[in-house]
């Protein structure tokens, strides 16, 4: 997958210094494998495995914790994502007013699934549980930028204004 | 000395519909004019009608403006702020009101509702404390100051407050058991984690007026003899985060919240834990394993968290609803004007959000004992495009349907339960007849299957099992003995799964089997769905009758199915059709159809 090359590349020139500095204000603390993780994932836009193990070592909790919690939640990604994220909104208003639909569409024009990355790390296709947006169901948020009352049929060019 | 405020909805909703862009041409239209200073705009919480944003509302005038443009406010500038005229195209209008309403009392949307959770939310700026001060905050939490413990918990009690999160536990009698728990050191936490889909209560509770919760947990510190708090609120909810951190910094200045608060000798401390995407972790036990950085897991109990809670201390957890209703309850004559409100089991109000196929989508806050019917026709608007109604699914992954012939239902905690929905946190979709039942509950099936944290066996395996099921049925493949073996799986879930979510997970499945029993007869028995949802138990065909031949469809058409010249009928292929539906939204006659899939035999013939 393209996506394994490119990150394997991302991990080659990984600057793991930082992570020292995200982990220091943790040490010797209770409850903060979450938001360690949350600090390493804001820095490097996923958790690099190598990170992760550097912040182990530090914080003095096995990586199998880390790792466990890492992959129980739906915000950590462990895989490097793509310039523009893409959250199609999955909750049940968008469900009933052709949600499915949408996200349809976008596998068809960026021949990706959804949880992947296009090739060219342009887009990556996610699906979130609500954005709380029902008022404009069906509704995708690409970065911060939300896109409501959407039809299939507008999603090429709504796509086409991101670089 | 301002001569107007212009309180602009800045909540999630409205921001979607571009109040942003709204305000900074309003802002650049005030300095071009010279008249910036004489006007203060505030992006204020929510006002609850998110059909109709962009909303601004405009005070001491109290005129309502909505559907707003950035084009719109050189007009709204010199027309009503320095005309002093109301801009008659600009507000609110429906078929149903004859006026054009100005404001709350004559919009139809507003005439129901009771606001007292929703107190302050659009009329405050949620960033500055004083605003909430001048509404009457924290004069509750001084009042409560002065109490004894016990008498806080009894007013709770007495108010007859309930769990607004979902399963309506009574508040006071939680309060009392961590209160009695012995132990030093105890923690109020509050539960934000907002997942079920479809619901924005408590988002728009905490964007709008984040220091009402905020002051009911300090009461509640005070009641149970607590000294610090969490508040867990997902990561999704960026606003609401940084509302709330502005909120508790300013408490800390005013010396609300830290040490030796208002010379009483009582310390409160709070935090923000920032969940991380795990539908599980609204369940009470899980949410604490969670805030001490473990796998967002529930544990059995007893023990409960008033008993051993967050770190293995006595802890009392609600919901932000919960909580914000505190404040109101505390003050003086409090609890008699709480309880004076809803029904005999069930006091108060209750903030739902309104979505799907309904007219007014948004958020309302309505009294107990209302009836189902009230709340979507009177509040709502009724269903969108005047279609049929059919269901409105409360509670989401964990509620039921409620169907057409039990519209006249009083909400309240029993009933709801009785009809096999349950209160929930407030979430309120409504479905027409284009809405499949079996895809609903297969929905809600995939959503809980894809979150069981796969603790326990009930919970892991058998929402799998049903879904399967489920699935096999919109595909066409259904048979006879799947509704019995969906049924008996379902019971023994509800059962034996270890936590809340575990055992309320069938709740969709058995709603709509009780109600809507045909429409799964029908997809197993005839491979047909009559709402055109189930991809392969349905076909489209253009009705010659009502075609007009305007060719959109066949524009539109993204497999290039359908064929035929200009003002000629059009047909589709059926062949190519992927029933993607984007023929029926163009549609201007409503001719795309849907009929039974016709089996090869009748084909041939």
């Amino acid at each position: 997958m393209g996506n394994q090359a490119e990150g394997s590349a991302l991990n080659g020139e990984l600057d793991l210094s930082q992570v020292d500095a995200l982990v220091e204000p943790y040490l010797d603390k209770q409850g903060v494998v979450i938001p360690v993780l949350q600090k390493i994932q804001e820095h490097y836009g996923y958790l690099p495995r190598p990170a992760l193990e550097r912040a182990a070592r530090r914080l003095r909790i096995p990586l199998s914790r880390l790792y466990g919690v890492a992959t129980f939640y739906a915000q950590f990604k462990m895989m490097p994502r793509g310039r523009n994220i893409i959250r199609v909104c999955k909750g049940t208003a968008c469900h009933i007013q052709g949600g499915s639909k949408i996200a349809e569409r976008i596998e068809e024009i960026l021949k990706i699934k959804v949880n992947e990355t296009t090739p060219d790390m342009k887009f990556t296709l996610e699906e979130v549980a609500c954005i709380g947006a029902c008022a404009l169901a069906p509704v995708m948020m690409i970065n911060d930028e939300p896109h409501g009352r959407l039809t299939p049929d507008k999603i090429k060019k709504i796509l086409a204004s991101y670089e | 000395m301002y001569e107007k405020h212009l309180m602009i909805c800045g909540a999630t909703g409205c921001l979607s519909s571009n109040s942003g862009k709204v305000k900074e041409a309003l802002e650049a239209e005030l300095a071009r004019r010279g008249i910036k200073e004489k006007y203060r705009l505030v992006m204020a919480g929510c006002v609850g009608f998110c059909e109709v944003g962009p909303i601004i509302v405009i005070y001491p005038d109290e005129v309502f403006y909505c559907r707003l443009k950035p084009g719109d406010m050189a007009e709204l500038v010199e027309k009503h702020l320095i005309g002093g005229e109301v801009v008659e195209r600009l507000l609110y209008t429906s078929p149903d009101v004859e006026v054009p309403g100005r404001f709350y009392d004559t919009i139809p949307f507003y005439r129901k509702q009771v606001f007292n959770v929703l107190r302050n939310s659009g009329i405050i700026d949620p960033e500055i404390i004083d605003e909430y001060i001048m509404r009457g905050g924290y004069r509750a939490f001084s009042r409560a100051l002065k109490m004894e413990r016990p008498q806080i918990c009894d007013e709770v009690k007495r108010a007859g407050l309930r769990g607004r999160g979902g399963a309506g536990f009574p508040t006071g009698m939680k309060w009392e058991f961590t209160m009695i728990a012995p132990g030093e050191k105890k923690y109020v936490v509050c539960n934000a984690d907002e997942g079920d889909p479809g619901a924005f209560m408590d988002r728009s509770i905490l964007e709008g007026d984040p220091h009402a919760v905020i002051e009911g947990m300090l009461i509640c510190g005070r009641a149970i003899g607590a000294d610090e708090g969490y508040i867990y609120c997902r990561a999704e909810y960026p606003l609401a985060i940084k509302r709330l951190r502005i909120a508790i910094a300013q408490a800390e200045e005013y010396g609300l919240l830290g040490e030796n608060i208002l010379a009483s000798g009582f310390n409160f401390h709070l935090n923000i834990k920032e969940g991380a995407g795990a539908f599980v972790c609204g369940e009470e036990t899980a949410l604490l394993a969670s805030i001490e950085g473990k796998r967002g897991m529930p544990r059995p109990r007893p023990p409960f968290p008033a008993v051993s809670g967050l770190f293995g201390k006595p802890t009392c957890i609600n919901n932000v609803e919960t909580f914000a209703n505190i404040p109101l309850i505390l003050r003086e004559g409090g609890v008699e004007e709480f309880a004076s409100i809803g029904t005999e089991s069930s006091k108060g109000t209750k903030v739902f959000a309104l979505a799907g196929k309904i007219r007014n989508t948004g958020l309302c806050e309505v009294p107990m004992g209302i009836t189902i019917r009230e709340v979507i026709f009177d509040v709502g608007g009724g269903v969108q495009g005047d279609r049929e109604f059919k269901a409105v699914q409360a509670g989401g992954p964990s509620g039921g349907c409620i169907p057409a012939e039990l519209l006249d239902l009083p909400i309240d905690y029993d009933s709801l339960t009785k009809a096999g929905a349950i209160m929930g946190s407030g979430g309120l979709v409504v479905m027409d007849d284009r809405t499949c039942m079996v895809d609903l509950a297969r929905y809600f099936l995939s959503f809980t299957q894809k979150e069981s944290c796969g603790k326990c066996i009930p919970c892991r395996e058998g929402t799998k099992r049903m879904l399967e099921i489920l699935e096999r049925i919109c595909d066409g493949s259904g048979e006879p003995a799947d509704l019995d073996t969906l049924e008996s799986l379902a019971f023994s879930i509800k059962d034996s799964a270890l936590c809340g979510l575990g055992q309320t997970c069938p709740n969709p499945i058995l709603s709509t089997i009780r109600y809507f029993r045909h429409e799964y007869e029908e997809h197993i028995n005839e491979q047909f769905c009559r709402a055109g949802v189930c991809k392969a138990l349905f076909q489209y065909y253009i009705d010659p009758e009502t075609c007009i031949g305007c060719t959109r469809c066949a524009r539109v058409c993204p497999v290039s199915a359908i064929s035929g010249e200009k003002k000629e009928v059009h047909a589709i292929d059926q062949s190519l059709c992927t029933r993607c539906g984007s023929c029926v939204e163009v549609c201007p006659k409503n001719s795309i159809q849907i009929t039974r899939v016709r089996r090869k035999a009748d084909v041939s013939s």
